[in-house]
């Protein structure tokens, strides 16, 4: 049976429970005539019957398609005598090549002795089907009967509600934080198996990165190097032009917008600034390599400067522009909320508008501003597209921001675009980068959260 | 001569204008302000001052002046307009867009709202504390440092140590914080923080201070501390304060204006407001008919 349909048919089950249990407990009421007054409403009854059944239900066909895999893969390779397979590769793309025959002519053009195992499998299948949707719908309907029997008016159905919605509730954030963490072990653990390859000293402090492993013992020009020195420097660098362009620019904006744009302005003025951060990366980048860069170099030659037709520069301009909007928006929104009791007492004092935001409105708000720049900073660093197409591939290890260089993003994108065997140390270095990415962000984020706790001026 | 200077400058009778249920019931015919609006020696002299929000009018016709040295309390029911006047005397209301203000209103003689007047400037001889406290967040010292540095009044940090003490000690609040002044402001008690905001303002040294019912979010204790402190500094500062309550009106003013409706309807000395007023509706207000 479809999965969709065993839900739907869950979902009926469902409701027909919860009308059941509230039609029960609304008669038992009126038999009853408690001599309270406050009961809890049946509605809530109706919802311990109906998610009572619903969610055991839905867990066991959720548990039993997982296993089904394994379980028809081990009827299957026992089915065909498994010695005549090398390794578990060979009996995969075997299985593969069965399972994927799902239409009559597929079928027809397999050998006789597949067509053979095709048959078994659909016979497993079908039966594993069947024998789930009976465990889910019998379980279903168990419960259902189950908890219309025992739900009667002393039930406590509204805690018992309210713990149901907390568990979901919890649920809910433990798949986020799971998923990081899951994130986080996979990314350390082909790290490892690449730093088995290379050292990981060689590789932090190595300052020269090109990653070209030779295939065959006797290719030249390929001695492959993992220093990631280059990478970080291209990224700090590049981040730190886009800091330098959209730090000033957003907090300025946001300063105009929330203390001296008329609210006209104001409701004019951010939708459009906001549109800035939903502009696809893409756009930006060939705005970044076929205006911004060449222009730059035009530039840098009247001036008598070399250079690179793929600069840091360019990259770094286009995208500090790009973040202004996130420093903005949320400078503005943190600026606004600083209570105007402190922008009176601050004017009553004979102080200027400027001198009020300096002295009294920023420091006040300093966690908002940081958290702002900091999110900025994160999307600099994590940026691809932009550095694809205006800052090159070139490792550079340089400063120079008029020099071509490339990030740790756009080096992770050419590694593993391609056709590459997975298990060289060429791709495994990607997530040794994507490892050190992320602990030099976390870093960030500590050192932000930091200078935000010992510099902030709380106001009530 | 007062008489004779505000039949000049008020219009002639009219009956009050309004669709409260409050007027309609006590439907009381409001004439010219009574008692004695003008006095000799003027800090502060308004006349025939309008404020408008939009279209609305929220001031009419007030002409009152502010004597030096004194302490005139400005009292009414909510919405009666006395906190819009008080912001009218520091040019507060120009950081509304919407408010405009009509008439004359002279400082020491200049008027505070031509042309070449800077708001910025006036504030600062116009001091103001608020009704909620509001220290910023920052440290008792540079709370009270703020004003004095925005208007380089020191010339070296030991003259501003000694303005800071001496402001803190005035506002009376010295002694209780003398161990913590690098500890912020906003941990303070209410009423410390707001004898801090006085201390703010004190240390720009303006000649005025305008004060919107400074003790009405402070418990008694606090409250009294406060009136204690206002009574003190009136030695050196002109001061009008904006308040509920008619207790604290006259515990510590010497001259008491009550408004009504966005109009000035009585003024006369504090004594002679609480124990004989001339106007109806003053008399109602202060037996507390209505309020």
């Amino acid at each position: 049976m479809k999965i969709s349909l065993m839900i739907f048919l869950l979902l009926i089950f469902a409701a027909f429970s919860y009308f059941m249990a509230r039609q029960k407990i609304t008669t038992a009421y009126r038999q009853h005539k408690s001599k309270h007054k406050i009961l809890t409403l049946p509605k809530y009854f109706g919802y311990v019957a109906a998610l009572s059944s619903l969610i055991p239900a839905l867990l066991m066909m959720f548990f039993l398609q997982m296993v089904e895999e394994p379980y028809i893969n081990h009827e299957i390779s026992s089915f065909i005598s498994s010695s005549q397979f090398d390794d578990n590769q060979d009996l995969n793309l075997y299985m593969n090549e069965i399972i994927s025959a799902d239409t009559p002519e597929k079928v027809a053009a397999l050998s006789a002795e597949k067509q053979q195992v095709h048959q078994r499998y659909m016979e497993i299948q079908t039966t594993t089907d069947r024998t789930q949707a009976v465990i889910v719908l019998s379980l279903a309907i168990l419960l259902a009967v189950w908890a219309f029997k025992k739900i009667n008016t002393d039930t406590p159905a509204r805690r018992v509600f309210e713990r149901i919605v907390e568990g979901i509730l919890l649920l809910a954030a433990s798949i986020a934080i799971m998923t990081t963490v899951g994130i986080v072990f996979s990314v350390l653990f082909e790290s490892t198996r690449f730093f088995g390859e290379v050292p990981i000293l060689s590789f932090m402090f190595g300052t020269e990165w090109s990653p070209q492993t030779a295939i065959r013992a006797d290719q030249v020009g390929s001695s492959a190097a993992f220093g990631a020195v280059p990478l970080f420097v291209g990224t700090m660098l590049i981040s730190f032009i886009a800091l330098l362009v959209s730090v000033p620019l957003g907090l300025m904006s946001a300063i105009y917008l929330s203390e001296y744009a008329s609210q006209r302005v104001r409701s004019l003025t951010k939708p459009v600034l906001e549109i800035l951060a939903g502009i696809p990366t893409v756009v930006y980048g060939f705005f970044a390599a076929l205006t911004v860069a060449p222009f730059i170099r035009d530039l840098g030659q009247s001036m008598g400067l070399s250079v690179a037709s793929e600069s840091a520069l360019a990259a770094g301009l286009v995208m500090g522009i790009m973040i202004i909007p996130f420093v903005s928006s949320l400078s503005d929104d943190v600026l606004s909320a600083v209570p105007q009791s402190l922008r009176e007492g601050s004017l009553g004092l004979g102080a200027t508008r400027s001198e009020t935001i300096i002295k009294v409105l920023i420091p006040a708000a300093l966690p908002g501003i940081v958290g702002g720049v900091l999110l900025a900073a994160s999307r600099a660093i994590g940026e691809t597209m932009i550095v694809v197409m205006a800052a090159g591939l070139a490792a550079n290890l340089t400063v120079n921001p008029l020099d071509a260089v490339t990030t740790v993003t756009v080096q992770i994108v050419t590694l593993l675009t391609g056709d590459q065997e997975f298990d060289s140390a060429k791709t495994l270095a990607a997530f040794a980068l994507g490892l050190m990415l992320f602990i030099t962000t976390l870093i960030l984020n500590v050192i932000a959260l930091h200078v935000v706790r010992k510099y902030r001026e709380q106001y009530e | 001569m007062n008489e004779a200077v505000l039949n000049g400058l008020n219009e002639p009778t009219m009956k009050v204008q309004s669709n409260r249920e409050t007027e309609d019931s006590l439907n009381i015919e409001y004439t010219d302000t009574v008692g004695q609006p003008l006095c000799d020696d003027p800090k502060i002299s308004t006349r025939n001052v309008d404020v408008f929000y939009a279209d609305n009018q929220a001031i009419h016709d007030v002409s009152l002046d502010i004597g030096a040295h004194q302490v005139i309390a400005l009292i009414g029911p909510s919405g009666c307009g006395k906190s819009t006047y008080l912001r009218t005397l520091n040019r507060m209301n120009d950081t509304i867009d919407i408010c405009r203000v009509k008439g004359q209103i002279l400082l020491d003689g200049h008027d505070i709202y031509q042309k070449k007047q800077d708001p910025v400037l006036l504030r600062a001889r116009v001091g103001m504390v608020f009704q909620k406290p509001n220290p910023f967040p920052k440290s008792i010292y540079d709370n009270v440092a703020y004003g004095p540095r925005i208007h380089g009044l020191t010339r070296n940090k030991a003259e501003l140590d000694d303005l800071v003490e001496d402001s803190l000690i005035k506002a009376g609040l010295f002694q209780e914080v003398k161990d913590r002044l690098h500890a912020p402001g906003t941990g303070l008690s209410g009423g410390q923080q707001q004898r801090l905001c006085i201390a703010r303002t004190i240390a720009v040294q303006p000649e005025v201070i305008l004060m919107d019912e400074p003790a009405s979010a402070l418990d008694p204790i606090a409250t009294a501390k406060i009136e204690e402190l206002i009574n003190e500094l009136k030695e050196n500062f002109t001061i009008v304060i904006v308040t509920h309550s008619m207790q604290q009106a006259a515990r510590v003013s010497q001259r008491t204006a009550y408004f009504h409706m966005g109009r000035l309807i009585e003024v006369g000395e504090t004594d002679q407001i609480f124990t004989n007023p001339s106007h109806e509706l003053t008399e109602k207000y202060i037996t507390g008919r209505f309020g």
